[in-house]
């Protein structure tokens, strides 16, 4: 899983791994240096600024996925989730909670936020108990739940947007806008979002019981069951925590916007699917790294944001985007054989 | 004799090696045309792969198939069956989601002009098998439904559709009633009047002897006996299948057991569509004792292993560790409670095969290297190389995947991972499949070791030489049952004969 020290004899394959291995980063040098070059403004701190923001959105929904990938599942309905959670964002600022008792509940700026976190794990809780208890087959589980999310955010407002959400100084809501358009540090507060985030799941991923878990069962669910694995509720959690980075993000846009649009994050599911992979997760489960998620999330942002500065029609942009991902997969496909025959070949110098 | 039944087809120098073990070791083996070969040997002798070499399911690795002076190469399972031969494989080759019509032609349908299927003339045909099996098997029946009985005629039906010449059968009758195999042996005796050869695989040794006209005999991949049925008896058949065997693992001093660890009392497991997997077994293991449960596939051993893990929710029965009930309901819960279990199937269920050694090895005890959630990895991988010295299993670094160890420091890696919880009791599937020789050996002391620290041992056998020599005490089961519990040092035969009590024909033939 990580790199190995190589003896003599496996020193060339050992070296081209390394390199394998190390290929999300490649590909973001090689992304980055070519737009560098070819795109001019793409180095000005305003544009950084801009595709920094792009990737953390994408990042933070792939950090989510990844995990639900690991374990061997999917997780389609992320996007609505997005959708979902901004309108109740929305709601929330706008009207509160109306019990239908001629008066109303208003909540401040972390109290929305709280809320509106509860409802995406709240969704991915549904993914979860689908998938486990009743069996249902993730893609089909998150499938439905795509539908009925954005379905739910639609009907919220009767497919309107929920303007102005600026928020109210009496209810300590006015502060709402910053989660998007803050800094602090000098850091947009949204990166630091991705940050913790982001160290939070690398952390779970390899230094907690869980995340230990997660990689067994989805290297080997039966294995990993005999072995004492709680799988149901391992999987529980990876779907709460991927409709948790969604509800994030919904905030994140909504507050952005200073508005709520029902349609918001469509196809945002197969951009995080897009990060996940590129970054070397394995779609039939076991593999993948937090890291390397982040950095295809950051290569595919810079590559969409550079070919729109350097004129590229948005059709190009989309068969570019493909190819890379198909590209990434091909290569995972001939790093795993590779990895495989070194570790066979160090077996086979320690004399078995 | 031999004039009446010509050699129909001979292998001369056989081998077979698959990574890691030889399965047949130089076999000559002849097949006589119009009579009964029945061939013989432990599981693990090298009886079903000398079959799939002849169905042409594996090619051989060296040696000549000859067929009426001819030399044949199969490359292929349809190679084989040109040449005339067909095989009823021992386990079900069937397609539970299609009619018994369809799983019958599967693979040579009954065509018009090689498109479109004649479902008329399938089922025609069907019906006329099933009425030569005598079973009153509709040919549109979903194949799912029927008894795992009948699913075997529907096998044996498939194989008699092809009008083989020499036709294999692997375990026919495994799950037939008495009457069944009755309406077979009638089948096989049409057959050998109109010339077919017929290899007949059985581990009941009475059958053997009743159907049988030629007799080959296999241990550890080579033949170590082959002659007419004439004045064959059951012991000849035992001492060519063991030999005289060394008891090289034996205990080399009596010990005194401790109190007992553990017991299970009325475990039942259900069946779908009738009947027990696990029919009322009641057993109990003391400390430092090694309780060898032998028996045929298909006895329910590892369903009981199974059950005791926590795995088969519907089963009934009650379990004590130390004289205290064990109530917990999941597997982590009976790990906590000492219960480990090495499983049959060691990639399906032993380990995560992409994961590292040292991850696989510390996967059910990792709460011991955690404080609240953070994982202690020093801590971790100390204990791992630990063990990995602990259990001499040869890795050149704990962060190379276990996929890439051989079977046997596969197994101890499996084996190690059970120990690491701390178990009271060991549950071990068959823990010598698929293992070398040296191996084997190596697991063998270590059970020796742990029975000798205090463990409780209840280790899965269908290696009659495995359990005679290694147990203190031998449980054999049967259809589920326990039919026999004898002490160490039993004569061969009398385990033997327990695994295949007659008391079949009641709850069979009453449908």
């Amino acid at each position: 899983m990580t790199a190995v020290p190589a003896p003599k004899a496996a020193q060339g394959s050992s070296i081209l791994l390394t390199f394998l291995q190390a290929r999300t980063y490649v590909a973001l040098i090689l992304v980055f240096g070519y737009f560098a070059i070819m795109a001019p403004n793409f180095l000005s701190v305003a544009n950084t600024v801009i595709v920094a923001k792009h990737a953390a959105l994408t990042a933070l929904l792939a950090i989510g996925m990844t995990f639900v990938i690991i374990t061997g599942g999917i997780d389609l309905s992320v996007g609505s989730t997005v959708g979902l959670t901004g309108m109740v964002s929305g709601w929330l600022i706008l009207y509160g909670i109306d019990p239908g008792l001629g008066w109303s509940i208003q909540f401040n700026t972390v109290e929305i936020a709280l809320l509106v976190m509860c409802v995406g794990m709240f969704v991915g809780w549904i993914n979860g108990i689908l998938v486990t208890k009743l069996n249902v087959a993730p893609f089909i589980a998150t499938l439905g739940m795509l539908y009925i999310a954005r379905g739910v955010a639609l009907l919220s407002s009767g497919g309107r947007t929920f303007p102005n959400l600026s928020g109210n100084p009496e209810y300590g809501s006015h502060t709402f806008p910053m989660i998007g358009a803050g800094t602090f540090l000098g850091l947009p507060i949204l990166i630091w979002m991705l940050i913790v985030v982001g160290l939070i799941a690398a952390y779970i991923a390899k230094r907690t019981p869980l995340g230990r878990h997660i990689y067994a069962v989805g290297g080997n669910e039966r294995g990993a069951a005999l072995s004492g694995v709680k799988v149901d509720r391992v999987k529980i959690f990876v779907y709460m925590f991927s409709g948790f980075c969604a509800a994030l993000v919904g905030l994140i846009i909504a507050s952005q916007l200073k508005a709520s649009h029902p349609a918001t994050g469509e196809m945002f599911e197969l951009n995080a699917i897009a990060a996940a992979v590129l970054g070397g997760t394995s779609l039939s489960g076991g593999r993948g790294k937090i890291s390397g998620t982040i950095v295809g999330a950051f290569v595919i942002s810079i590559l969409v944001d550079g070919l729109v500065m350097m004129g590229v029609s948005s059709f190009w942009q989309t068969v570019i985007k493909g190819l890379v991902i198909v590209a990434a997969v091909v290569i995972d496909q001939a790093q795993s054989k590779l990895q495989a025959r070194v570790a066979l070949q160090q077996e086979a110098a320690a004399g078995r | 004799m031999t004039e009446a039944h010509p050699i129909g087809l001979s292998i001369r120098g056989g081998v077979k090696v698959y990574p890691g073990t030889r399965a047949l070791k130089g076999v000559d083996f002849d097949l006589r045309m119009g009579a009964v070969n029945v061939l013989v040997g432990e599981n693990g002798a090298g009886k079903s792969t000398l079959m799939k070499l002849i169905a042409g399911v594996e090619e051989m690795t060296e040696g000549v198939i000859t067929m009426n002076g001819r030399e044949m190469h199969f490359r292929d399972k349809a190679d084989a069956v040109a040449a005339g031969i067909g095989i009823v494989f021992q386990e079900l080759n069937l397609f539970p989601n299609l009619s018994v019509a369809e799983n019958i032609f599967i693979g040579h349908e009954r065509t018009r002009a090689g498109i479109d299927i004649d479902t008329d003339t399938q089922r025609e045909e069907a019906r006329k098998l099933m009425e030569r099996l005598e079973q009153p098997i509709d040919p549109d029946t979903i194949l799912g439904t029927l008894r795992i009985g009948q699913q075997q005629i529907v096998e044996i039906a498939k194989a008699l559709a092809l009008e083989a010449k020499i036709l294999i059968l692997d375990e026919p009758t495994s799950a037939l009633s008495a009457a069944e195999v009755e309406v077979l042996f009638r089948v096989i005796d049409e057959l050998k009047a109109q010339g077919v050869g017929i290899v007949y695989i059985s581990h009941r040794l009475e059958e053997l002897i009743r159907v049988g006209d030629y007799i080959t005999v296999l241990r550890d991949g080579t033949i170590t006996g082959a002659r007419s049925m004439e004045g064959v008896d059951i012991p000849w058949i035992v001492q060519a299948m063991i030999g005289s065997s060394s008891k090289e693992y034996g205990r080399t001093e009596v010990t005194e057991f401790g109190p007992e660890i553990f017991r299970a009392e009325d475990i039942t497991l259900p069946r779908t569509g009738g009947g027990y997997t696990v029919d009322h077994v009641s057993l109990s293991i003391r400390a430092g004792e090694i309780v060898g449960l032998y028996g045929l596939m298909g006895a329910g051993r590892s369903e009981f292993l199974e059950c005791v893990m926590a795995q088969h929710p519907h089963s009934t029965g009650k379990f004590w560790v130390e004289g205290k009930p064990l109530v917990e309901r999941d597997v982590p819960g009976r790990i906590a409670r000492g219960i480990a279990l090495i499983p049959e199937d060691r990639k399906r269920d032993g380990l995560i095969q992409i994961m590292a050694i040292r991850e696989n090895l510390t996967l059910s005890s990792l709460p011991a290297f955690t404080k609240l959630f953070h994982l202690n990895l020093k801590q971790e991988a100390e204990r791992a190389r630990d063990f990995i010295k602990r259990l001499t299993i040869k890795v050149a670094s704990p962060e190379n995947p276990v996929s890439s160890l051989s079977g046997g420091n596969q197994q101890k890696v499996v084996i190690g991972k059970a120990l690491m919880t701390g178990p009271k009791v060991l549950l071990m599937d068959e823990p010598s499949r698929g293992i070398d020789i040296g191996a084997k050996a190596e697991v063998f002391r270590t059970m020796r070791r742990l029975a000798a620290e205090g463990l409780g041992i209840l280790f899965v056998t269908s290696d009659l030489d495995e359990v005679l020599a290694l147990s203190d005490r031998i449980i054999v089961m049967a259809q589920g049952r326990v039919t026999g519990e004898f002490p160490a040092g039993t004569d061969a035969a009398q385990v033997i004969s327990a695994t295949t009590p007659n008391a079949q024909v009641p709850k069979e033939a009453a449908e």
